[in-house]
C-alpha cells in the first residue's frame, strides 16, 4: 500500500533549488534508504515528508506531497508531524529526564493520565531496545546516557505518539558500530509496525536494512529500486560510481 | 641588534595588564572610601528612623522603603512587557522592514539618556495621565527606562536555546506555543533573570528619571498609597549633598552605603542566579 505520495517535487531555498523533479512512492511498511553525496537533496527531501523545511527562511515548493491520499499541505502540521516522526542526525535528548523526555510528545498531545503514560513510557522504551538500561533510573538527566542509548532514547520519544511513518536523518552518523548494530536491528523489528524512510551517507548500512533503497544526486532522484538490485545491477551507471566509492 | 621577541611581548603584557588594573582601581577605591567614610553612619536608628533636624541627622528609612517600592513596580511593569517583546521579537517575527525598526528603537531606547526618561515620565503620566508626581509614575517611568535592558536580556536568553530543541519539539508534533512554553522559556529563565536583575540594579540607583515624576524633597514619612510622592535614595542623597547645607558627611556617605549595598546585593543575587543555573545546564 502507498503511504507517501510523491509528485514532482521541486524545492527551492531562495534561488538555490535543493530538489528537482522528483516523483516516488513510499510503500507502507518497508524501509527505504535514501542514499546520496552530500548536498545530493536527501536530507531536504527527508524533512519535507514532516515539514520540517517550513521552517528553513525562503522555503519555496512545488509539486505535491501525499499522506494516505491527503495532500500533506491541507493536514494541520502538528497532526502532520506526529503521524511522521523524526529521529535526527545527532542524538538529541531534550533536556528533561529519561521519563519525560519520552512523555514529552505525549503530554504535548494532552495525555493527563499517569498511569497510562506509564505503561506507554515502558512500552515504548522496549521497542526501542532501552528499558532494561534504564528502567531504575527514568528520572535521571537524559544527558547522562550514553550516545548509542540517546539516541534509543530519541527512538522511543518518537514512538511514543504512535506516528505511522519514522524519518531517520542519519541516525548512526555519530555512533559507534556496537550502538549502530542495536539501532539497525531495531528498525528492522519496527517496520513490522512502521514505515521507515532513512537518511543515511553510510552505504552498506543501506544495504542491510533497507528493502528499496534510492539514490539522490544533485537534487534529482537517479534511481530507486530494491535494495538488491541497486546494489548488484543498477541502471544507471552514476549509482554504480557512488556505490563502488567513486565519487561523493 | 636582534630584536628579542619575548621582551616586545613582555612589554605588551605589562601594558594589557595595566590596562586591567585601571578599570579595576576606580571600582575598588569607591567602594573602600564609601564603606570607610559611610560605615561609621550605619547603625539601626539610622536604617529604620525618619529623617530629622532637616536631614541633618535621624535615619533614611523613608528613602530606603520608596526605592524599594519603585523598584518592585518598575519590574511588575517592565518584566511582562518586556518578557512578551523578546518571546514576540525571537520567536515570531519574521524579518521584515517594520520588525527591524522596531529592533532598532529598542537598542535606541537603551541610549537615551536618563534625563529624557525623567523628562518623558513627567510628561505622559504625571501630567497627560494626570497621576501626579507618585509612585507610580515613578515606577512607570523608571519601568520604560529598564525595558530596552530587560528586552535585550531574555532575547539573548531565548536565542540561546539551541535550535535543534525547537526542532525536536515541532517533529513530535507540539505546536509553536508548546515549544516556547515547556522548551525555550524553561531554558531561558537564568538569562532572563540575570537581565532583570541588572534592569533593577539600574532603576534602583537612577535619580533623573524619579526627578520630575516621584521624587519628594522632604518626606518624613512612608508613602500611603501608590498615587503618593516618596522618597527614594539616589535622590535623598542628592538632595543632602548638594541642597541643604551642613549636613554630616558620614550620613551623606551612609546613604551612599546603603544605596551602593543595595545595588552590589541585586548584582550578586543575578551572578548566583546565573552560576546556579549554569551548573544546571547539560548541553
Amino acid at each position: 500500500m502507498v503511504i507517501f505520495g510523491i509528485k514532482n517535487l521541486n524545492i527551492w531555498f531562495g534561488l538555490i533549488q535543493a530538489l528537482k523533479n522528483v516523483s516516488m512512492d513510499i510503500q507502507s511498511n518497508e524501509i527505504l534508504s535514501v542514499i546520496g553525496p552530500s548536498n545530493s537533496g536527501k536530507t531536504t527531501f527527508l524533512r519535507m515528508l514532516n515539514r520540517l523545511n517550513d521552517l528553513m527562511p525562503n522555503f519555496r515548493m512545488g509539486g505535491e506531497v501525499k499522506l494516505d491520499k491527503k495532500n500533506i499541505k491541507e493536514i494541520d502540521v502538528e497532526l502532520l508531524r506526529k503521524m511522521v516522526g523524526m529521529v535526527f542526525a545527532l542524538p538529541l535528548p531534550l533536556p528533561l529526564s529519561i521519563f519525560d523526555n519520552v512523555a514529552y510528545g505525549i503530554r504535548m498531545h494532552g495525555a493527563r493520565n499517569t498511569k497510562l503514560l506509564k505503561e506507554r513510557v515502558e512500552s515504548v522504551l522496549r521497542e526501542a531496545y532501552l528499558w532494561e538500561e534504564v528502567k531504575d533510573r527514568l528520572s535521571s538527566s537524559a544527558f547522562k546516557l550514553s550516545g548509542g542509548q540517546q539516541q534509543r532514547l530519541c527512538i522511543a520519544r518518537t514512538l511514543a505518539v504512535e506516528p505511522e511513518v519514522i524519518l531517520f536523518d542519519e541516525p548512526c552518523s555519530g555512533l559507534d558500530p556496537i550502538s549502530t548494530a542495536k539501532i539497525e536491528d531495531a528498525m528492522i523489528k519496527l517496520k513490522q509496525k512502521y514505515t521507515i524512510v532513512l537518511v543515511t551517507n553510510n552505504v552498506k548500512q543501506a544495504a542491510r536494512v533497507g528493502d528499496r533503497t534510492a539514490f539522490f544526486l544533485g537534487g534529482e532522484l537517479i534511481e530507486l529500486d530494491k535494495t538488491d538490485k541497486i546494489f548488484t545491477a543498477p541502471d544507471d551507471s552514476r549509482t554504480d560510481d557512488y556505490i563502488r566509492g567513486k565519487f561523493g | 641588534m636582534m630584536r628579542n621577541p619575548y621582551r616586545t611581548q613582555n612589554i605588551a603584557f605589562f601594558f594589557l595588564f595595566l590596562a586591567t588594573l585601571l578599570i579595576v582601581v576606580p571600582v575598588g577605591l569607591i567602594v573602600v572610601i564609601i564603606i570607610q567614610k559611610g560605615l561609621p553612619a550605619i547603625n539601626w536608628q539610622f536604617l529604620s528612623d525618619i529623617p530629622r533636624q532637616g536631614m541633618r541627622s535621624g535615619g533614611i528609612f523613608p528613602a530606603i522603603v520608596g526605592t524599594l517600592y519603585l523598584v518592585t513596580g518598575a519590574i511588575v511593569f517592565a518584566l511582562p512587557i518586556g518578557l512578551l517583546a523578546a518571546v514576540y521579537l525571537s520567536e515570531y517575527s519574521r524579518d521584515n522592514a517594520l520588525n527591524r525598526i522596531i529592533k532598532l528603537a529598542i537598542v535606541n531606547l537603551a541610549g537615551v539618556s536618563s534625563v529624557v526618561y525623567g523628562l518623558f515620565g513627567l510628561a505622559l503620566f504625571v501630567v497627560f495621565f494626570k497621576l501626579g508626581a507618585s509612585i507610580i509614575s515613578g515606577s512607570l517611568t523608571l519601568g520604560i527606562m529598564i525595558l530596552p535592558l530587560i528586552i535585550t536580556a531574555s532575547r539573548e536568553a531565548l536565542e540561546s536555546v539551541p535550535h535543534s530543541f525547537r526542532e525536536v519539539s515541532l517533529s513530535l508534533g507540539a505546536s509553536k506555543w508548546q515549544t516556547i512554553r515547556h522548551i525555550v522559556l524553561p531554558n531561558a529563565i537564568p538569562g532572563i533573570l540575570t537581565g532583570t536583575i541588572l534592569g533593577l540594579g539600574r532603576a534602583a540607583g537612577e535619580t533623573a528619571p524619579i526627578l520630575f515624576t516621584v521624587a519628594a524633597f522632604y518626606l518624613p514619612q512612608l508613602p500611603k498609597s501608590a498615587l503618593d510622592q516618596a522618597m527614594a535614595l539616589p535622590y535623598h542623597l542628592y538632595v543632602i549633598s548638594t541642597q541643604v547645607p551642613n549636613v554630616d558627611e558620614k550620613v551623606r556617605y551612609g546613604t551612599a552605603l546603603v544605596l551602593l549595598t543595595l545595588v552590589l546585593v541585586m548584582n550578586l543575587v543575578a551572578i548566583i542566579i546565573r552560576y546556579k543555573f549554569r551548573k544546571r545546564k547539560k548541553w
